[in-house]
């Protein structure tokens, strides 16, 4: 799969890719929880590049940021990726569909200027070039080769500089614009809580637990996992105490809230190796532990 | 430090010149040699290049910054790389193959027809065994003794009577070239 | 001005309309026989008037990897392998397309064997053309799942003893409707197959024995391309409607090629509709495609 991300970037296919994430190294835990390829879906082709994720908590989110995942593919022309887990795979529960027409579509970047003048991989002013499709009449080439703005081959550093440097910055300039975070009482906060997909519901009553003992704890749900949301998270480091991250894994997005945080604020993780979600005292007893 | 760069087309053998010359000055002259090679994907015609440093002591950044010798096997490499020389540098092509135009900060220039020494011979796939040794003989920047010594590790064993014959045909030209020895070898040489 | 009233002879290549002439020259090695693949292709769409905005190439990575740069019609240059399931994708979108697969022998059947297989079984409406030259030869002369036994590679340094598949029956057996051999000496059986095959619905294959003197041929002491067009014309025993069980190509022995299969089955999309149509009766509004 990953082999073929990488092509989705290099030729800006909109495209969106479900994960329903299992334990893992290998075989792992087929039908158990875990949240161990955020870094994958980040770093798992090869190369250098940046996408979007974003990580459904329950069968409604599944079915909202699907919707999402599907109008930022064609938005930013990127793959996009829906991170569930085993628990959220599996779960049961009452979703809401709405009308067809209530639903905002955010309609393929197709190009309709003059056919002479088109160029596949000419940046439009948001750096998204503009898109045709087989059959449309263009005759266009696309590659996963570094490639100029015709879409043919450059091999040379100075290409392959403008090329890395467009795909990354259409979606890191972007990140704040894209970036859809959850904050509950944040402000005045001593210590956040930290965590996407089903680990932000899972810490919900250990949060709870703590506020009605009087800890002044807010937490942080990341819709959007991927661009890294840095700005909020760097503020954030500069007014409370503690950020804990909560997530099934081992410490994922945990160093990137601890590279931001950068000593401002104290960064606690806990961690989960996967096949079940977190046991809520463990998530209590770190927020008491971040208290000051 | 010297810093050398053997270009031509894919095909023509001169990333293998360069990695003899590297080899001959890193195990035979007991020197520090780096090779570097840039080629496209095409197995042949398409622009190709190395780069060997050679010094006394280990080497860091890997690439050629100014040469201080060229060797240029097709006309695309002398026009892409015959101009950037340093002040003072040796330029050596084929000269069958190359028409050498204005060159500026005026490097001294060595022509052999290598290409044509080695159909002569009886191979122009040893066209560039016959370049290194015609470098051998011009620039010194290696050893003859070692060049002689890295050659037949160097080569498929079955062509390695055909590549010491190409090394001594090019070396003995190229000491012609430079006055080292009777100047009636380049005149018998061009009587051919 | 009209081409009529100019008065300077105008200088062009007959198949400029079909090429890239802005990426020639190409990157392919003297003798190599994908200049004569690509001038088959070209014919071939000349002969059967199909509109260049009609029809799309597309590649997987290797020497024949690089014919998607030079078709001037729609052509996508993939990863490795994976040419068949890019161009699935592109045909189930739009049927109406005409979707060729030009791509290698190690390409198509080893790293992208399985989708070869399965298309096959499916009966995509594809046509592959796999230019067969015994050797991965972009890569350094490695040995392919076609290297005949006993020849030369740089991975098998002492020869070959992995028995290569032979492509006609491969195809065959997984159920492609076309299947044809013919060598790069075979100039007009091989346009007149490439037009049978892109015409025929369904899963088509034209396997070109094609010369690599570059890598094949020296590591195996054969001599230049033309002695391999030599071997051809000399050993190249047609024999059409050959029993496809009979087809192994043996070290620099006789060569059998030919047309072997020319069958009817419905192809994918075919099936699909005949078969909802039965499940869904009037209900159901057969696939045309997903491009208007």
């Amino acid at each position: 799969m990953m082999e073929n991300l990488g092509l989705g970037i290099m030729m800006e296919v909109p495209t969106v890719i479900i994960n329903v994430q299992r334990g893992g190294p290998s075989t792992g835990l087929p039908t158990l929880p875990a949240q161990a390829d955020i870094m994958q879906a980040r770093w798992g082709s090869h190369g250098d590049y940046e996408l979007i994720a974003v990580a459904p908590s329950s069968p409604q989110e599944s079915f909202d940021y699907m919707i999402m995942a599907f109008n930022l593919s064609e938005k930013y022309r990127v793959p996009t990726l829906v991170m569930m887990d085993e628990c959220v795979g599996h779960m049961t529960e009452k979703i809401v569909i709405p009308e067809p027409e209530e639903i905002e579509i955010t309609p393929r970047k197709l190009y309709d200027g003059p056919k002479d003048e088109y160029l596949p991989y000419r940046p439009d002013e948001d750096m998204v070039p503009w898109m045709v499709r087989a059959g449309d009449g263009y005759r266009f080439h696309t590659t996963g080769l570094t490639h100029d703005e015709r879409g043919y081959p450059a091999m040379n550093a100075e290409c392959q500089h403008e090329l890395v440097t467009r795909l990354m910055d259409k979606i890191r300039t972007k990140a704040d614009e894209i970036a859809v975070l959850e904050e509950d009482e944040v402000d005045g906060a001593d210590v956040v809580v930290i965590s996407y997909g089903i680990s932000s519901r899972v810490a919900i009553p250990a949060v709870e637990r703590a506020r009605a003992e009087g800890v002044k704890v807010g937490s942080l749900r990341m819709v959007t996992v991927w661009p890294f949301p840095e700005n909020r998270m760097r503020e954030l480091a500069k007014e409370v105490g503690a950020l804990v991250v909560v997530e099934l894994n081992m410490g994922q997005m945990y160093y990137e809230v601890e590279r931001v945080a950068a000593g401002n604020a104290k960064t606690i993780l806990v961690p989960h190796a996967g096949g079940w979600v977190h046991d809520s005292e463990d998530i209590y007893q770190a927020i008491k532990g971040g208290a000051r | 430090m010297n810093e050398l760069r053997i270009s031509g087309f894919g095909g023509q053998g001169v990333i293998r010149c360069g990695y003899i010359i590297g080899k001959t000055a890193a195990l035979y002259d007991h020197k520090h040699a780096t090779l570097t090679q840039s080629f496209g994907p095409e197995a042949r015609g398409s622009a190709c290049s190395a780069q060997v440093l050679i010094d006394d002591k280990p080497i860091r950044y890997p690439y050629v910054s100014v040469p201080d010798t060229v060797v240029a096997m097709s006309q695309e490499a002398y026009d892409k790389f015959g101009g950037d020389i340093t002040d003072g540098g040796t330029l050596l092509n084929d000269e069958d193959l190359v028409k050498p135009g204005d060159v500026t900060g005026g490097p001294k220039l060595y022509a052999v027809p290598a290409t044509r020494l080695a159909e002569q011979i009886g191979n122009r796939i040893v066209a560039n065994i016959v370049m290194l040794g015609f470098f051998t003989a011009v620039t010194g920047l290696i050893s003859s003794e070692a060049a002689r010594e890295a050659l037949p590790s160097s080569v498929p064993e079955r062509f390695v009577d055909l590549n010491i014959k190409a090394f001594e045909r090019g070396y003995e030209y190229g000491l012609a070239a430079t006055g080292k020895a009777p100047e009636g070898e380049k005149a018998a040489v061009d009587a051919e | 001005m009209t081409k009529e009233a100019t008065l300077e002879p105008e200088l062009s290549h007959p198949m400029e309309e079909l090429l890239r002439m802005d990426r020639i020259p190409h990157i392919w090695c003297p003798t190599c026989g994908l200049g004569t693949v690509v001038t088959a292709f070209a014919s071939a769409i000349q002969k059967l008037e199909i509109g260049l905005d009609d029809i799309a190439v597309v590649s997987g990575i290797g020497c024949t990897g690089r014919v998607a740069g030079y078709v001037k019609i729609d052509s996508f240059h993939t990863t490795h392998g994976r040419a068949i399931p890019f161009a699935t994708g592109l045909h189930l979108a739009n049927p109406k397309l005409k979707t060729v697969v030009i791509s290698g022998d190690g390409d198509l059947i080893s790293i992208g064997g399985n989708h070869f297989i399965h298309a096959a079984r499916r009966n995509i409406d594809l046509t592959v053309i796999c230019v067969n030259n015994f050797i991965y030869a972009m890569t350094g002369g490695q040995v392919a799942p076609t290297t005949p036994l006993t020849a030369n590679a740089s991975t098998m340094p002492y020869g070959n003893f992995e028995q290569p598949f032979s492509i006609p029956y491969l195809a065959d057996s997984c159920g492609a409707v076309y299947v044809a051999r013919w060598s790069a000496l075979h100039v007009r059986r091989l346009v007149t197959a490439i037009a049978e095959a892109i015409a025929k619905p369904g899963f088509s294959v034209v396997e070109v024995i094609s010369p690599c003197s570059t890598l094949y041929s020296r590591r195996n002491r054969l001599g230049t391309g033309l002695d391999l067009m030599r071997f051809y014309h000399d050993n190249c025993e047609i024999k059409h409607g050959a029993d496809t069980r009979e087809l192994e190509i043996k070290f620099q022995e006789k060569i059998t090629v030919g047309k072997f299969i020319d069958r009817d089955r419905p192809t994918f999309v075919q099936s699909m509709n005949n078969w909802y149509g039965k499940v869904f009766g009037d209900e159901y509004e057969p696939y045309e495609g997903a491009v208007e």
